[in-house]
């Protein structure tokens, strides 16, 4: 199968005060096209780090990132936005939906900056298919916490990204409406056909993905593969 | 890399949909921003509108302005030469005129008043504006005088009643309301009487010592080159003691007084926009920290650095737009009031068009100063990281630093420019840069360190409530430096006018007081030196000074005649001072306005050599003579050898009776001389009793009251400070705004914070008093330090310019700084009832 993100090396560290932070140490693997991957680990041991390198977010220190066949430590800022623009989608803990923007508009962005005509018109029906056919014009202040996920995950489909990052999808939701975005987040993404990276510390989440990566202190503790199908 | 497009497909159709959507949400507070430059702009628009109504209204109503396409005019009679090139050009009209004593003998009362004898058929343009109105015709022939309609007004004089100029009375047939020649300002000190040329002579009243001109007017063929029979005959009649005016020349000199004044104006409503524009700077910092998150994710969904700054500068840019056409309209309707506030100052009504330019002007300015003034938040935009979506990114990369001492750059020589746009004059225009710099960086400066020492001795023994509120003036994204700076730089101006005008009007009155004259007697002549002395002795009064006067003119300087000098083109001298009618006296000391610059002030003279004079510096310098040169007067046909002997420092400001050449006593004494006698009366009554006698007895000896010339000045000034002040409460308006703009835009974030207190149990009460102690700092800090620095200028302007001793009025602490304080925190506290008024989850749940 394909390689839709080769991770070889990789290395970041801060400066905190006057000493050196190793956030990420020689991180290396692989993610096939159209599987599910998931990175676990204890608060601080690198995920959110290793997801903003792998997402082109951040650059790193050491290694290198290539994403969809393309090496991402040689582009420039705007070019990794354009890439991901036409490649990823994205999920986040807190939802990061732009407060100025209805539901709608929150959706079409990702399709309005491919320059897609019918972005309004595919952002409606994936609002209606996350069931939000009603609340389009809805400030997100107007929304709960679940709908709000609920935007995001249609946002995140909106551009049908090759690659989805899903950064502790559920991580501001109770168990309930937790259980209910993350089902809808595995049936878009059977039907979309989407390789799905979540970043979480939940493990029974991650059983649910086809790969696990172990990460403990910013390396790799382990990278296994479970019967999830 | 692989072949993936580097190009975004979204145009900029996009940026202004995203525009559009964001400034849509965030409706109320961009408003705020808007506000801001309103104010600015429309004094801006109404000052150069009005300026602009002026000079071309100037230029339309010159001739009938002077009343004639030319004129020329002398302070003597005209000499044979000038006479023979005034009957060649045949003049239409002649007028003589100079300040003389009226006398009213309806009530007894006198006044000084400006005598216009005129002759033939001027004016040739225009006309004078009388009521009735066939008196300004029926006057030349019905053997009456014209008087000024608010003399008559002032002194309860109607038609048909008396008045007395020198020997003659005359009835009043008419009352002058509008006469070509005579100006608002001059006419206020002495109203003008117009009567038929003929009685002149017979008034009595032109004597030695009488300051009086002589104009003849003339009309031009419609082709006549007026331009040109200027450059031909003015070196003539310069030699001559006379002068050539053209209706363009004497509309330039008009135009070009107002025009300093109107540019003096036109700073302060740049001041206020300057202000508003720091306004924006501060509430596009606040807003666009707010939407940094927002933008990281829009780079994270792929939106490129470029695209994310063109959204919020398209917003900015359309706000600013929109604030410069409201502000423009504005103005453009505020300048309609401008002739009315400025009727006093014009010798004409002005008629009100709407100027094109600056309209564009407004336009320009709302767009490109909040462009330029929101450009240092906006570049944040540029470098914010989408990593921000995953964490708060601490550091701002060392670009954005680069780039803001760049944009800063560009605000100091934008201001620099309009600056020197608005005053004509690089030094100005510097000078104007360094004290907005010096004045926002003392105020910033003093904002830091307050913010700094809170920080270092923070008072931790202070009740909660006292904590909090100092606490809230050096939290993150605190507001205190922007408050500082919009209440203080409006304070600043406001008390630093208030401080000027106390300055002037000081030096006006202190001159008058104790045992300084207030009635100065002109143009006594030597036999009624006595009895003058005689009427004003019995009554008690003093006789303060007895100075006597003698004309005379300069022969040669330095052994070069005059008439030499005049013929030599390379002179760099200034050449007044060769056709210049001196007035000199003598005496054998020195006066309290005068002080030594060089040489020995000689009292008297041995009749051996030169006779030693001592000249003022400003003539010295302008005849470029030293110490040591000889210079020859011509006293009335007797030429008289001098040398410097001593130069002296005259304070020409002082209402006083300074003297340019002062001769030593033993020389002038038998030369054909006239008086000028002071004296000081305790009261106006006996100030008109004596007006009174010494008019009847004395018609040609004029009186200056020194009272009512202060009163005057102090009208003027009134006038005039109510006109700046009318343009400072701009400074001021704006200010408010600023501050409401700042408040609101810190509501946003400091709403979290009351909320979070009140969820924690805390009162309202505390949450109330958290705040107006904080805004009771802000505003005593802010008024505080800006009437503290207008002190300070006052006292340069006092030391510096007017030499005048500066006692601080206590108006600006008094009412200044309480009225500001207390505004900021009916302001603050306005803001903040929402948050007290509305359960904490609510509040939260609308601020969104």
């Amino acid at each position: 199968m394909t390689k839709i993100l080769n991770v070889r090396n990789l290395g970041k560290s801060y400066i905190s005060g006057s000493k050196r932070l190793t956030v990420l140490d020689d991180i290396t693997f692989d993610v096939e096209a159209g599987a599910s991957f998931s990175i676990v680990g204890p608060s601080g041991s690198g995920k959110t780090t290793l997801l903003g390198l792998c997402a082109g977010l951040d650059k790193s220190d050491t290694g290198s990132v290539s994403l969809c066949g393309t090496v991402l430590d040689s582009l420039n800022e705007d070019e990794r936005a354009l890439l991901r623009n036409k490649n990823i989608g994205f999920v986040f803990q807190d939802f990061q939906l732009l407060p100025t923007l209805t539901a709608l508009e929150n959706v079409s962005v990702p399709l309005e900056l491919q320059g897609n005509k019918d972005a309004a018109q595919i952002a409606k029906e994936l609002l209606q298919k996350v069931g939000l056919g009603e609340r389009t014009h809805h400030y997100p202040s107007q929304l709960s916490g679940g709908e709000q996920q609920r935007v995001a995950l249609a946002r995140a489909f909106s551009n049908k990204p090759a690659l989805l990052f899903a950064d502790e999808p559920t991580g501001n939701l109770d168990e309930e409406t937790g259980e209910k975005v993350i089902q809808l987040l595995f049936d878009l993404n059977k039907e979309a056909g989407t390789t799905l990276v979540i970043v979480t510390h939940d493990l029974d989440l991650a059983k649910r993905t086809q790969h696990i990566l172990h990460l403990k202190g910013g390396k790799i503790l382990t990278n296994e593969t479970t019967t999830a199908s | 890399m692989t072949g993936h497009p580097i190009v975004s497909k979204a145009g900029f159709g996009w940026i202004l949909k995203m525009a559009w959507r964001d400034g849509k949400a965030s409706g109320k507070r961009l408003l705020l921003f808007m506000a801001s430059i309103i104010l600015g702009i429309a004094a801006v628009v109404s000052i150069q509108s009005f300026s602009q109504n002026l000079k071309e209204n100037i230029a339309s109503q010159s001739k009938t302005l002077m009343g004639a396409d030319y004129r020329i005019d002398s302070n003597q009679l005209p000499t044979e030469k000038v006479q023979k090139i005034i009957d060649s050009l045949g003049p239409r009209g002649r007028e003589v005129s100079f300040a003389s004593m009226a006398a009213f003998p309806k009530n007894g009362a006198t006044k000084l008043v400006q005598i216009r004898g005129i002759e033939g058929g001027f004016p040739l343009y225009g006309e004078f504006e009388t009521i009735p109105p066939t008196a300004a015709v029926d006057y030349k022939t019905k053997n009456g005088v014209l008087v000024d309609a608010t003399l008559m007004l002032q002194y309860k004089l109607n038609l048909g009643d008396s008045v007395k100029v020198g020997a003659l009375t005359f009835p009043i047939i008419g009352s002058v309301i509008s006469a070509p020649g005579s100006n608002a300002i001059s006419t206020t000190v002495a109203p003008p009487i117009i009567l038929p040329y003929r009685f002149i002579a017979n008034t009595g009243l032109l004597q030695t010592g009488s300051r009086y001109k002589y104009n003849y007017y003339f009309k031009a063929a419609p082709k006549f080159d007026i331009a040109a029979l200027d450059k031909a005959i003015d070196p003539i009649l310069d030699a001559e003691n006379a002068d050539f005016d053209s209706h363009m020349s004497v509309s330039q000199r008009l135009g070009k007084r107002y025009e300093n004044f109107a540019k003096f104006l036109n700073l302060v409503a740049f001041i206020a926009l300057l202000l508003g524009c720091v306004g924006i700077a501060s509430s596009v910092h606040i807003y666009i920290k707010e939407k940094l998150r927002g933008i990281a994710i829009l780079k994270c969904l792929g939106a490129t650095r470029r695209q994310t700054f063109l959204i919020y500068l398209i917003q900015i840019a359309g706000l600013g737009l929109l604030g410069g056409i409201i502000g423009t309209l504005l103005g453009v309707g505020l300048q309609q009031a401008f002739p009315l506030i400025l009727q006093e100052f014009l010798p004409f009504m002005v008629e009100i068009t709407t100027a094109v330019q600056p309209m564009v002007i407004g336009l320009l300015l709302g767009l490109f100063m909040s462009v330029l003034f929101a450009l240092l938040p906006l570049l944040s935009t540029w470098y914010v990281s989408p990593l921000e979506v995953l964490r708060v990114q601490e550091n701002s990369p060392k670009e954005i630093k680069r780039a803001a001492i760049f944009v800063l750059l560009g605000i100091i020589v934008f201001i620099y420019f309009f600056a020197f746009w608005l005053l004509k004059n690089s030094s100005y225009a510097i000078a104007f840069v360094v004290g907005i710099l010096l004045t926002f960086s003392i105020l910033a400066g003093v904002a830091s360190l307050f913010m700094w020492l809170i920080k270092k001795y923070f008072p931790s023994s202070w009740g909660f409530t006292a904590r909090m509120s100092l606490l809230n003036l050096y939290r993150p994204n605190n507001q205190t430096m922007v408050l500082i700076l919009a209440i203080g730089v409006g304070s600043f101006l406001i008390s630093t006018l208030y401080f000027t005008k106390d300055i002037l009007l000081a030096k006006a009155t202190l001159e008058a007081n104790a045992e300084n004259p207030n009635m100065i007697l002109l143009d006594v002549q030597t036999n009624q030196r006595d009895e003058v002395t005689k009427i004003i002795s019995p009554k008690g009064l003093p006789i303060i000074d007895n100075i006597p006067i003698i004309t005379m003119r300069m022969h040669s300087i330095k052994g070069v005649s005059v008439n030499d000098m005049r013929l030599d083109t390379t002179l760099t001298m200034n050449k007044w001072i060769l056709n210049h009618e001196f007035r000199v006296t003598y005496r054998d000391t020195m006066i309290a306005s005068e002080k030594l610059a060089s040489g020995k002030f000689k009292n008297d003279f041995q009749h051996n050599g030169a006779i030693p004079i001592s000249l003022s510096d400003n003539i010295a310098r302008d005849a470029s003579v030293v110490i040591g040169d000889t210079l020859v007067f011509n006293v009335q046909g007797v030429l008289m050898q001098t040398t410097v002997a001593s130069i002296r420092v005259v304070d020409w400001g002082r209402m006083q009776l300074n003297f340019s050449v002062v001769f030593p006593e033993g020389v002038l004494e038998d030369a054909p001389q006239f008086h000028i006698i002071s004296t000081t009366a305790p009261d106006e009554k006996t100030s008109a009793e004596l007006q009174r006698e010494l008019v009847t007895k004395f018609p040609n000896v004029s009186v200056i009251d020194l009272r009512q010339v202060i009163t005057l000045v102090q009208g003027i000034l009134d006038k005039i400070s109510w006109i700046i002040n009318f343009m400072a409460f701009f400074s001021i308006l704006t200010g408010i705004i600023v501050l409401v703009g700042s408040v609101r835009t810190s509501k946003y974030q400091r709403i979290r914070e009351s909320v979070l207190l009140r969820t924690l149990g805390a009162k309202s009460n505390q949450i109330l008093k958290i705040t107006a102690l904080e805004y009771l700092y802000l505003g005593i800090m802010g008024s505080g330090i800006g009437i503290l620095l207008s002190l300070i200028s006052a006292q340069l302007l006092a030391w510096l310019v007017f030499d005048s001793p500066f006692i601080p009025s206590w108006v600006p602490f008094g009412i200044l700084l309480p009225g500001i304080t207390i505004m900021v925190l009916l302001i603050g506290l306005g803001n903040s009832r929402s948050i007290l008024n509305s359960p904490p989850l609510e509040v939260l749940r609308q601020e969104g």
